[in-house]
């Protein structure tokens, strides 16, 4: 439906939208991509000598960005992990018929709603602190003894920050497929003799796959570039133990003002970023479609 | 739901139910309670459940500390000042996409959702110079650009699946009623959707609430929000459990019941109508 | 006025063409139906007219001026939608207002109109209903009255019954023939349903692929359908094909009769066959008969106490001076 004039005009009202994130798309990026072959420090910013890949080759053979890469991917991995089936799990309890269901699914979706560096406060303050920290006071009661969660197991620790604050997410998803699944296909398979887990196996879980992916690929997105949770908890420490490539490549430009090889990691960051990308928007481009 | 569900069954289901929902709740739950109670019975062992002294004077400490309503006021600022901002821009945007779409609308459309996967830190840098060489950093306007452009992308997807929902001939039928085209979706269009627009409205004020990598980085004080304000409780000085509770409290209670209004939509937004 | 003139009018998206240069005459107060099959192009076509498309080449004139380039406000048409279009934010009386308020009318006159069509419509009493506390036929008559409000030079009506039950698409199509003979306005209708442009029209123009087969008055069409398309989407239930020797000794490739048009007798006749199903409709009886050496069997139309069941032989003749010869083209033999 469409004549020449309403195409004009859409393409005029179009416009402001997309040169707007084009702006913000391509200087900054451009921006970065040419600091990062320079030699450009702002403790000496008059003089930003071009030395071509050297940041690079310095940024990538640095000790620390290994540890930050590692770091970074057991960060994604295992907040995925726990999500993803905690998610599931949750998701088949809250599409049951119980008392109080929709007053549960409230509770459970709240700590998304907790801003980030709050999240991060309570938890290593009112919960991890072995001293006055709820889980320590809770396991010295069963005996087993505090532990001091952020010196002896930090990157777990944010992990399970991340996972508390990313499982609500990955359970509404997840249970909104579930809801859109119909009960005759379930009836149906029960009818040809499918027991509870059969079903599960063989028509649920199937018919969540596409949520999942879109969880994946959406949570690894976010996850690459935790910041917050650790800018207010570790700092990245103890030594670079939770330091993550975001955080790595903040503390370079904000603490060390080394302007070019900060340049040089958030390049890295994001063809990492772009990976994953690809493979977001190809999916949900066939979503377009149907 | 059809089928009836045995009572036991549902009773088993409803303590497992509460038990799960409960668990996961606890840390906010746990921080609304400590915000009642005195530095004293917050770090009590055993832990005070809620026989203590409720008191409010957490609440008239951080209230007391005048600067807090101006961090609340700045997140208020950011949030709504940034969505409005998106509005003007991804309205008309997501009316040309879904009623004139053109070959190129899929394309443009995923193309703003990859500018939402661009990592933050590979902008920061040139963001940062150039915020500084102009006298950004710090500013209420800066951040709220910064913000529209991050929610733009879901804005316009969002506002974009629900107006494919409204059926085209309608808009077709003010234009021969002789609407223009400011008219059609002034009347029409705007009224038609306003369900939608007020969850996408609700979620980028959620998203900007709690955006914590650019309003921490190129803040300080002047134009911190209430993402900052907490960031400044990470070194702890003496007993400040319940103090930080209640501002803990402040800063997510607005979001949070917003949130639980918006849940239903949520989903659609956050996958860009992947899930529906 | 309402004299509506398509000149060599042509439609393609992309590489499609949709529409083949259609030359067209719609009189002032005629009721003109366009009908054919699903993607004919006939509800394009109406687009074209009402602007909501651009015409790739053509042109199309209103009352003697050249309308191609208008936009849709300001061609004097108005429309009725298939889904009936209306407002859902709005009330009736809103709904109807509408176009009077888009034309910058006085509060008055606005008033004063959408209380005439109220009162012709009968919708009177649900002015200040919102279109979804409505039944179906009275949304339909709402999308009507802000459509008459306009005073338009034409109507235009894209397949507006067909989200209606049967018993209200009777109603409704004689209530809009009605309304055209009260308004004697210009009236386009585009509808898939035979039955609906035999009904109402003055002149219906039958749309195949994009072309025009054939436009004429409805009993022209029925009894000299310019070839075998018009003469099969023409009547109910359709006409029969018999090809083969039988046609070629009546001096076609291809012969048509319609089923009214068949004498049935048990003892002899032209056609021999056996009877497939009986449909009883009380008032009528349909035979499908299996004729020996055609691949479909031939539908005959018979009085309703007629019993002749399952395998019992008969004998079908055409009546004299109602068949219909084609050429190998598909063109009528005269």
């Amino acid at each position: 439906m469409a004549t020449l004039q309403t195409k004009s005009a859409a393409r005029l009202m179009m416009a402001p939208a997309v040169i707007a994130l084009l702006i913000w798309m391509i200087v900054p990026l451009s921006m970065t991509l040419y600091f990062s072959t320079l030699n450009y420090n702002l403790f000496n910013p008059a003089q930003t000598p071009f030395i071509g890949l050297t940041n690079y080759r310095f940024f990538l053979t640095d000790p620390a960005f290994f540890t930050a890469l590692t770091n970074t991917l057991k960060l994604v991995a295992g907040v995925l992990a726990i999500t993803v089936t905690g998610g599931i799990l949750l998701a088949l309890l809250l599409d049951q018929d119980f008392y109080g269901v929709n007053i549960v699914r409230l509770l459970v979706i709240a700590p998304f709603f907790v801003m980030p560096t709050v999240a991060a406060l309570v938890w290593k303050n009112m919960m991890m602190n072995p001293v006055y920290g709820t889980i320590g006071q809770f396991l010295n009661w069963i005996g087993i003894g505090a532990i001091d969660w952020f010196s002896a197991y930090p990157l777990t620790s944010i992990v399970i920050i991340v996972a508390w604050q990313w499982l609500p997410f990955a359970t509404l998803i997840l249970l909104t497929a579930l809801q859109s699944l119909s009960e005759d296909q379930k009836e149906a398979a029960e009818m040809d003799g499918a027991g509870p887990v059969s079903v599960f196996w063989h028509i649920t879980l199937p018919h969540m796959a596409r949520a999942i992916t879109v969880v994946i690929l959406i949570q690894t997105i976010f996850l690459l570039s935790i910041f917050a949770e650790i800018y207010v908890t570790t700092s990245g420490g103890p030594g670079l133990q939770t330091t993550n490539l975001t955080y790595l490549v903040y503390s370079q430009a904000l603490l060390q003002f080394d302007v070019g090889g900060a340049s040089a990691g958030g390049i890295v960051a994001v063809v990492l970023a772009n990976i994953v990308a690809f493979f977001l928007v190809r999916i949900i481009g066939k979503n377009l479609d149907a | 739901m059809a089928r009836a569900v045995s009572t036991r069954r549902k009773i088993t289901m409803t303590i497992i139910g509460w038990s799960i929902g409960l668990l996961i709740f606890f840390p906010v739950m746990w921080t609304i309670l400590t915000s009642f109670k005195s530095e004293l019975d917050a770090i009590a062992t055993p832990p005070k459940w809620f026989f203590f002294n409720w008191t409010l004077e957490n609440y008239q400490t951080v209230h007391a500390r005048s600067d807090y309503f101006r961090f609340m006021m700045n997140s208020v600022y950011l949030a709504v000042g940034s969505t409005a901002l998106g509005l003007l821009f991804a309205i008309p945007a997501a009316w040309a996409m879904a009623f004139s779409p053109t070959k190129r609308t899929k394309d443009i459309l995923l193309w703003m959702l990859s500018t939402k996967m661009l990592p933050a830190v590979g902008v920061l840098i040139p963001i940062y110079l150039m915020f500084r060489n102009w006298g950004l950093l710090d500013s209420h306007v800066g951040l709220i650009v910064v913000l529209f452009l991050i929610n733009l992308p879901i804005m316009v997807w969002m506002l974009y699946t629900y107006f494919k929902e409204i059926p085209g001939e309608i808009l077709e039928a003010a234009r021969m009623d002789g609407a223009s085209l400011t008219k059609e979706i002034v009347y029409v269009l705007t009224p038609m959707s306003v369900p939608g627009i007020a969850s996408t409205v609700l979620l980028c004020i959620i998203l900007a609430w709690n955006e914590a990598f650019w309003t921490l980085n190129l803040t300080t004080s002047n134009a911190a929000p209430l993402t900052a304000f907490i960031a400044s409780y990470s070194s702890p000085q003496g007993n400040f459990y319940a103090k930080l509770s209640a501002a803990s409290t402040l800063a997510i209670a607005p979001i949070l019941i917003l949130g639980w209004f918006s849940q239903k939509q949520l989903v659609r937004g956050l996958t860009f109508g992947a899930v529906k | 006025m309402g004299q509506i003139t398509l000149d060599k009018v042509s439609k393609s998206f992309g590489s499609t063409d949709v529409i083949h240069a259609v030359d067209l005459e719609i009189e002032d107060g005629e009721f003109v139906v366009f009908v054919g099959p699903s993607g004919c192009g006939k509800s394009t076509l109406l687009r074209l007219i009402a602007g909501l498309e651009d015409v790739t080449s053509g042109r199309i004139m209103i009352d003697g001026t050249d309308a191609t380039g208008l936009a849709p406000a300001k061609r004097r048409l108005s429309m009725v939608f298939q889904s009936y279009a209306l407002y859902p934010h709005m009330s009736v009386r809103q709904n109807i207002a509408f176009p009077l308020k888009m034309a910058g009318e006085s509060k008055d006159s606005i008033e004063r109109k959408v209380a005439d069509a109220a009162r012709t419509l009968n919708l009177a009493d649900y002015l200040d209903r919102k279109p979804r506390q409505l039944s179906g036929g009275q949304r339909q008559r709402v999308a009507i009255g802000r459509a008459i409000v306009r005073e338009p030079a034409a109507f235009l009506f894209d397949e507006p019954l067909s989200n209606l039950d049967a018993a209200l698409r009777v109603n409704m199509r004689l209530e809009i023939s009605e309304l055209h003979q009260h308004l004697k306005t210009t009236m386009i209708y585009v509808t898939h349903d035979q039955v609906e442009a035999m009904t109402m029209a003055d002149k219906i123009v039958v749309l195949n692929a994009g072309r025009i087969e054939q436009i004429g008055s409805p009993l022209d069409l029925y009894r000299n359908p310019a070839n075998r398309f018009v003469a099969g989407f023409i009547g109910s239930p359709k006409m029969n094909f018999v090809e083969g020797d039988a046609a070629r000794g009546q001096g076609g490739e291809t012969i048509g009769v319609r089923p009214e048009h068949l004498d049935i007798s048990t003892t002899d006749g032209a056609w021999k066959g056996t009877v497939g199903v009986s449909e009883h409709l009380g008032s009528d009886t349909f035979l499908h008969v299996h004729v020996d050496g055609q691949p479909t069997p031939i539908t005959a139309r018979t009085g309703g106490e007629f019993t002749l069941s399952h395998g019992d032989t008969v004998y079908l003749t055409p009546k004299a001076g109602k068949v219909h010869k084609f050429d190998g083209s598909g063109l009528a033999v005269r």
